[in-house]
C-alpha cells in the first residue's frame, strides 16, 4: 500500500495517453460484457427452457403444417398430460412495422402446457365463450394500452378472411402474465376455431403441437413414439424438446457462440497490443527514473512488480468500468425484449475479470521484464 | 581507524563493441569516516566509474571494494540493492527527481524500502527538507522548483535514510554559480556538522575547494598529489 503513490503517479505520468488507453479498454470490455452476456443469455435461456415440453412440427418444414386431427392421437400417447397447438398468424397492429407475435391456439390446454404462465380462470372461461376472443400478454397489453373489453384490429400478411380482408377483429377477453418469458414469446392468442371458420384457406393446419409430459426423463421415448406414430404418413412429424427447438432456431441466425467469440477475440487481441505498446512506451520514457529507483535500493524484482502492478491497475480498473457499463445496459431492461427478466450473468463478470487479469499480465510482463533487466549505469548514462 | 571505503587493486574494463576499454587500472584508495573527498580529473579519466563502484552500482573487473564494513564486489544484484538502500545516498548531476511526485514524495521514496510507519516517514521527510532549507516547498513538484532547489530536494532524498556514505556525481554541474555555492555550502555543512562522509566527483576546482581532500584521476590511475602539484 505504501507504494500506491508511486504506482499512481507512474500511471498518470502521461494523462492523455493513459485516458485514451483506458477508454479503449473500457469500450472493449463493454463489448465483451454485452456480447458474452448475450451469448450466455442465449445459452441460459436455452438451458432453462422446460424439458417437460415437446414441440411437434412437420418433418419437412414447420410451415408445411400438420393436420389438426393429430391432437387426439398425440394426447393418447402414454406420459402425455396436455396437448395444445400453435398456428402462426403473423399479425401486426395498425402498421406492418408493429409486429404482434400472434398465434391461433386451443387456450385451455395451452395454459396446462405452459404452467408457468399465469392467467385468471375467468379469462380462460371467457376465451372459450367468445369466438372472437383474444388473450394478450401483459407486456404487449401495456405497450399498446390494451385492456380487457377492448376490440382491436389485427392485420396479417398471410391469412385473409373469407370476406377477403387481411384485417381481423378481436375482443380482448383476458391478459396473462408473461414476465417469465422475453417479449419475443407469443403473446397474442386467438381461438383456433375462429381462425378455422374465418380463414379463407388453411384453417385446418397447425404449425406446432405443444405437448406437456408428466416425466421429463421420458422426453426422448415419447418423442420417438409420436414420430413413429406418424411415420410413412402424408404428414410425418419431427418432435423436439423446447431447448432443442430453440437451439435449432438460433442456428438459423448463425452460430452465436462462434460470432461472439470471434468478435471478442479480435477485440481483445488488438487491445493486447495497444496496452502492451502503452506500457512499453511508458517504461521506455521512464528508463532514467527506473534507474534512479534502482540506485536508491529498489531491487530488480520490486521494479518489475511496480511496472506489473501499474499494468494491472490500468487494465483491471478500466475493465471494471467497462463491465459495470455492460451490466447497467443489461439490467436496464434494454434487452428485456430478448431475455425477459434476464440480468447480467455473474459468470460473465468473473470471465471479464479473468480476461482483464490475463490482459494485464501479458501486456505488462514484457515492459516489466525490461525494467527488471535495466542496468543502472547504462540507463543513467542514457545508453 | 578503519576506513569507511577501501579499494584494493581495483580494475574496471568495459567492452565497447569488440574493443576492451580499460577504465581503471589497479586503483588503491582509503576514505576515512567523516571525510569529504573530491574526485577530480578530465573526462574519461574514470571518476564516475570509480564513484559507481564505491556506490555499489557497478562491479569491478578485478580487485576488492570494501564499503561500510562489507566487501561489496562479491554481493549479488539483489543483495547490493538492499545494501545500497541502507548505506548509500546518491546525488546526481541532473537531480533525477521523479517528475510526477512532489518534493515531499520524492524525498520519501528511499524510506518506502524501510519498515518505518507512515507518520515516522513523514517526520523524517520534514526533517530532511528542513535540513536543506526547503520545508516550505514540500508540496511543489520538481518543475515548480529552480535547479538549485531541485538539487536540494535530491540531497534531502539522499540524506533521509541516514546513509553511511553520500555519493555525489557532479552535484553542481547543472547549476549557476550562486546555486552551486549554495549546494557546496550545504554539502560542507552536512560534512562538518552532521559528520557525513561524502565522496564527490567534480570538474569544478571551486567546488573541490569545499572538500577536505582532493584526489585526481588520470587515465584510470590516481595521480600522486605532490607530483601533480610539481607538474
Amino acid at each position: 500500500m505504501k507504494y500506491f503513490g508511486l504506482i499512481w503517479a507512474g500511471l498518470w505520468r502521461k494523462r492523455a495517453r493513459t485516458l485514451f488507453t483506458m477508454a479503449s479498454i473500457v469500450v472493449a470490455f463493454l463489448l465483451f460484457g454485452l456480447l458474452q452476456g448475450l451469448n450466455t443469455g442465449f445459452n441460459t435461456v436455452i438451458t432453462n427452457l422446460n424439458v417437460d415440453r415437446l414441440y411437434v412440427s412437420a418433418k419437412t418444414n414447420m410451415t408445411d403444417g400438420l393436420p389438426i386431427a393429430y391432437a387426439a392421437r398425440i394426447r393418447n400417447v402414454p406420459g402425455v398430460r396436455a396437448v395444445s397447438h400453435w398456428t402462426y398468424f403473423g399479425g401486426y397492429y395498425q402498421n406492418a412495422k408493429n409486429a404482434i407475435p400472434a398465434f391461433a391456439t386451443d387456450a385451455e390446454p395451452l395454459f396446462k402446457v405452459y404452467r408457468e404462465m399465469k392467467i385468471k380462470p375467468e379469462y380462460l372461461e371467457a376465451m372459450q365463450k367468445t369466438r372472437t376472443g383474444a388473450l394478450v400478454g401483459s407486456e404487449l397489453a401495456k405497450k399498446y394500452g390494451w385492456k380487457v373489453g377492448d376490440r382491436v384490429p389485427i392485420g396479417t400478411s398471410i391469412w385473409t378472411t373469407k370476406q377477403g380482408s387481411s384485417t381481423w377483429m378481436f375482443d380482448i377477453v383476458g391478459i396473462f402474465d408473461t414476465s417469465s418469458y422475453g417479449g419475443g414469446f407469443p403473446s397474442f392468442y386467438l381461438n383456433q376455431d375462429y381462425f378455422k371458420e374465418n380463414s379463407a384457406f388453411g384453417g385446418n393446419i397447425v404449425h406446432y403441437y405443444l405437448v406437456g409430459i408428466s416425466d421429463p426423463h421420458q422426453a426422448t421415448s415419447i418423442s420417438k413414439q409420436i414420430d413413429a406414430m406418424f411415420e410413412n404418413s402424408t404428414y410425418e412429424t419431427r418432435t423436439q424438446t423446447e431447448s432443442a427447438l430453440a437451439q435449432m432456431q438460433l442456428k438459423q441466425i448463425g452460430d452465436i457462440n462462434f460470432i461472439v467469440n470471434a468478435i471478442v477475440g479480435a477485440v481483445l487481441f488488438t487491445l493486447l497490443f495497444l496496452t502492451a505498446n502503452t506500457m512499453m512506451q511508458s517504461v521506455r520514457e521512464r528508463t532514467p527514473e527506473l534507474a534512479v529507483l534502482k540506485t536508491l535500493g529498489f531491487s530488480d524484482t520490486k521494479v518489475l512488480a511496480l511496472v506489473l502492478i501499474e499494468a494491472l491497475a490500468l487494465c483491471v480498473f478500466a475493465a471494471a468500468i467497462g463491465l459495470l457499463l455492460a451490466t447497467l445496459v443489461f439490467n436496464s431492461g434494454a434487452l428485456k425484449v430478448i431475455f425477459g427478466n434476464f440480468t447480467m450473468p455473474l459468470i460473465v463478470l468473473a470471465m471479464g475479470s479473468g480476461v482483464a487479469l490475463i490482459l494485464a499480465l501479458v501486456s505488462g510482463l514484457p515492459p516489466a521484464w525490461r525494467a527488471r533487466q535495466l542496468n543502472i549505469v547504462d540507463a543513467l548514462a542514457g545508453r | 581507524m578503519t576506513p569507511v571505503v577501501s579499494l584494493r587493486n581495483v580494475a574496471k574494463s568495459y567492452l565497447r563493441g569488440k574493443q576492451q576499454v580499460e577504465v581503471l587500472h589497479g586503483v588503491d584508495l582509503d576514505i576515512a569516516r567523516g571525510e569529504f573527498l573530491a574526485l577530480m580529473g578530465p573526462s574519461g579519466s574514470g571518476k564516475t566509474t570509480m564513484l559507481n563502484l564505491i556506490a555499489g552500482l557497478d562491479q569491478p573487473t578485478s580487485g576488492e571494494v570494501h564499503v561500510a564494513g562489507e566487501r561489496i564486489d562479491r554481493l549479488s544484484r539483489a543483495a547490493l540493492s538492499t545494501w545500497r538502500s541502507q548505506h548509500i545516498g546518491f546525488v546526481f548531476q541532473f537531480y533525477n527527481l521523479l517528475p510526477v511526485l512532489t518534493a515531499e514524495a520524492n524525498v520519501e521514496v528511499p524510506l518506502l524500502l524501510t519498515n518505518l510507519s507512515r507518520s515516522e516517514r513523514r517526520k523524517r521527510v520534514e526533517t530532511a527538507l528542513q535540513l536543506v532549507g526547503l520545508s516550505d516547498r514540500g508540496k511543489h513538484k520538481p518543475n515548480e522548483l529552480s535547479g538549485g532547489q531541485q538539487q536540494r530536494v535530491a540531497i534531502a532524498r539522499a540524506l533521509v535514510a541516514d546513509p553511511t556514505l553520500l555519493v555525489c556525481d557532479e552535484p553542481t554541474g547543472d547549476l549557476d554559480r550562486r546555486s552551486a555555492e549554495e549546494i557546496m555550502n550545504l554539502l560542507q555543512a552536512l560534512n562538518r556538522t552532521q559528520g557525513k562522509t561524502i565522496v564527490m566527483v567534480t570538474h569544478d576546482p571551486k567546488a573541490a575547494e569545499y572538500s577536505s581532500r582532493e584526489l585526481h584521476l588520470d587515465k584510470g590511475r590516481l595521480v600522486d598529489e605532490a607530483a601533480r602539484r610539481a607538474a
